[in-house]
């Protein structure tokens, strides 16, 4: 069982959050980074380890500061050997420390794959209950902006076939901080994904600590035509899709799950029920994502209620472009998601 | 019982010409004729121009990230010399322009690939190429499998697989030096230690003296070369390469050289590397020490080096001009360069333009067949 200690009053996180007085104003990164320190400086077994994440203050600057604060024991430039680390992060866990995983890229991931995915989220069950492994495991997912197809992995759609790890994909700082944090008090393992998009992105976040439970969707935007849901940096094509289509008077909820491993499916069928219709955004490839997942879901559990088959806007079905206007041409964006929804309700 | 000793290893280190530009006459005995090296300078400086062509283009925004090269070019020209265009493969990552372009990768395609255009790495017939490898480690094991092909086919070829120093705590590394060793397949593995992998220096990404000892591990015979001195690199390279043409196996050199540039040109090194250490291999760098070696044997002077600039800077407005001149490549690309055979999904794509999900028709996700 997890146990979070709560050190606030827990806001209905179902809702968007007004900005409140005392709110600062950070970015991502700086969220991230808010999240780590505060836990770290509580629990002396948290460790960060990764490439570049201590002398260079992190390949993205996400660690800044924090060799400075907290040291060379805990804050940890690994050779490069993701694989390594990786499996050193399990032994470690298995012994009583709490590692932070930073991989420079998700991408980077795929050669650790067996420790990741096959010892990972299994040790508990094959151990009979007794080894977890809670390593939180982070670090830049998706297509960065032009990095080609071997450095653009968006590994949700594989890795959340996986059961046995949380998988936590932020959209904002606000998210970014209370999820982190969450994350790292978790006892189970978690795949932490950010976007190297939106490192920069700013956000309120307030002054006091805290955790944002898993498993629960975020309603960024309501209405009531059509129900967009999606995760990460698409939620913000969704928004401005949405901002669109409300000029021409169809509106919109949009769901941002922020975790999908567990899914908040209840939030999905609820707002369904309501609209009848829904286009899932979802950055990874179309076939068996999780875009597929949460539209057989409804399918299943909400199929009288739907006026228009479910809707998935994917990518395209081909390894990411390196080239702009092929890697534009691949992406979902807020015009295609709109043309999704018109088509849906039936609009011109 | 007494003790003993089950195994001991040594690592050679060899160096022909220094940093003053003093050469070991009899170490360079049947190594490069003057001309080769008169040549093979002139190539040096015009691949200098173009790195730091590639340096200003991403600075002008007309480029991506790009690797600087520079510092490193007697390690990637004397290796390349001694491979046999169009016999022998080449395997690289990604800071051995020289090398490439030695054997014929054209120029322009290089900055093509780094300007983000796929076409980059269409790599034209004739010549034994691997496109550019950026995930650090797995061009190892490609080039090992391509020489167990070699073996297989029974042709004379070789495989020369390019890595820095970072790249030996992977895994793949490890194993490919296995593999290449347990088959005795005709791979080089060819270590650029330029000592730094980003921010991290070799001392702490490996707790070994020295990089080329890891080859002892695998019984491979490994060589520690001066990285900057051209003469050593190539007959490292060429007594590896032959070695292994004539069924020797594989061989693992390093060559100990220096990374003058920022890792990439998303890099700042004066953050986390002193100006002393810098300056210092500044005085080490290959293009200076071969100068000194050619203007004292009389084979050099300043109108030969003018020419040599001048022929250096018109290279690298050729290559950008070629590069930029390429185009946007089209969108169907990613659709034909998929599968070898289209499937009828592939092929749907294709028309309408655009991924509608997989089995959706297209007016589902709010497409219209495109006119193309
Ligand atoms: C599998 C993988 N992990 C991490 C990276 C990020 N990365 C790119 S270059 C680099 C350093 C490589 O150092 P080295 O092998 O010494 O080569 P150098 O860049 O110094 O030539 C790292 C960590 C990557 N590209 N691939
Ligand atoms: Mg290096």
């Amino acid at each position: 069982m997890t146990t979070i200690e709560h050190t606030i009053e827990l806001p209905d996180f179902s809702k968007p959050l007004p900005p409140r007085e005392g709110d600062r104003v950070i970015q991502f990164r700086e969220a991230l980074r808010e999240a780590m320190s505060e836990e770290m400086r509580r629990d002396e077994r948290i460790f960060l380890m990764g490439e570049e994440v201590a002398q260079y203050n992190g390949a993205y600057k996400i660690s800044q500061g924090m060799l400075d604060e907290f040291g060379p024991k805990r804050i940890i430039d690994a050779p490069i050997s993701e694989n390594g680390f990786a499996g050193l992060a399990v032994g470690a866990a298995m012994y009583g420390l709490k590692p932070i995983i930073e991989f420079m890229s998700w991408s980077f991931s795929l050669v650790a794959a067996d420790q990741i995915l096959n010892n990972v989220p299994k040790m508990l069950y094959m151990s009979g209950g007794q080894w977890g492994c809670p390593v939180v495991f982070r670090g830049n997912d998706g297509a960065g902006g032009q990095l080609g197809s071997t450095h653009s992995w968006c590994v949700e759609g594989l890795y959340s076939n996986v059961p046995g790890m949380k998988i936590a994909i932020p959209s904002n700082p606000y998210d970014a901080k209370g999820l982190l944090k969450t994350a790292i008090r978790e006892l189970d393992p978690v795949f932490f994904l950010e976007s190297e998009r939106m490192l920069g992105d700013k956000g309120h976040v307030p002054p006091e600590e805290y955790y944002i439970p898993f498993g629960q969707a975020r309603l960024a935007r309501e209405g009531g035509d059509c129900t967009l849901v999606s995760f990460g940096r698409p939620v913000h094509f969704c928004m401005e899709a949405a901002e669109t289509l409300a000029q021409s008077g169809i509106e919109c909820d949009v769901l941002d799950m922020r975790t999908i491993r567990p899914l908040d499916i209840d939030a999905v069928i609820e707002s369904v029920k309501k609209t009848g219709r829904v286009v899932v955004v979802d950055q990874c490839w179309p076939f068996a994502s999780v875009a597929s997942e949460v539209c057989t879901q409804v399918m299943e559990r909400a199929f009288d209620w739907l006026d228009h088959p479910p809707v998935r806007v994917n990518t395209e079905d081909v390894p990411t472009p390196y080239a702009k206007n092929l890697e534009a041409a691949y992406l979902p964006n807020a015009g295609r998601i709109a043309a999704a929804v018109r088509n849906a309700v039936g609009a011109k | 019982m007494p003790t003993r000793i089950a195994y001991e290893g040594k690592v050679e280190y060899l160096q022909i010409l220094d940093e003053h530009g003093v050469l070991d006459e009899k170490l360079a005995k049947d190594t490069l004729s003057d001309e080769d090296v008169v040549e093979l300078y002139r190539y040096m400086v015009k691949c200098r121009f173009v790195d730091e062509t590639a340096f200003k283009l991403q600075r002008a925004k007309r480029m991506g990230t790009y690797p600087q090269n520079k510092g490193q070019e007697a390690a990637a020209i004397g290796s390349g010399f001694a491979a046999k265009r169009g016999v022998d493969w080449l395997v690289p990552c990604y800071r051995e322009n020289a090398a490439l372009w030695m054997h014929g990768q054209p120029m322009h395609q290089v900055f093509m690939y780094w300007m983000g255009d796929e076409r980059g790495s269409k790599i034209p017939e004739g010549v034994c190429t691997l496109p550019l490898c950026v995930p650090i480690g797995t061009q190892m094991l490609h080039a090992t499998g391509m020489a167990w092909a070699f073996k297989m086919r029974k042709e004379p070829r070789v495989a020369i697989t390019y890595f820095g120093d970072g790249a030996t705590s992977e895994g793949d590394f490890h194993e490919a030096m296995n593999f290449a060793s347990a088959f005795q397949v005709p791979c080089v593995f060819f270590c650029q230690n330029n000592q730094w992998a980003i921010s991290v220096p070799r001392e702490q990404q490996m707790n070994s003296a020295t990089v080329a000892q890891k080859a002892l591990a695998y019984d491979m015979p490994c060589i520690q070369v001066d990285g900057n001195d051209l003469f050593a690199v190539y007959k490292a390279s060429r007594d590896a390469i032959e070695r292994a043409r004539s069924g020797g196996g594989p061989a693992f050199i390093e060559a100990v050289t220096y990374r003058l540039a920022d890792h990439t040109t998303a890099d700042d090194a004066r953050r986390y590397r002193d100006s002393e250490e810098v300056d210092a291999w500044m005085g080490k760098d290959p293009l200076i020490r071969l100068r000194k070696y050619l203007t004292g044997k009389g084979l050099w002077d300043d109108a030969k080096q003018a020419a040599a600039d001048e022929a250096g800077r018109q290279t690298a407005s050729d290559v950008v001009k070629a590069a930029e001149g390429a185009g946007v490549p089209p969108v169907t690309d990613m659709f034909d360069y998929t599968f070898e055979t289209m499937t009828p999904e592939m092929e749907t794509q294709r028309r309408t333009m655009r991924t509608h999900s997989l089995g959706q028709r297209p007016e589902q996700a709010g497409l219209r067949e495109s006119a193309k």
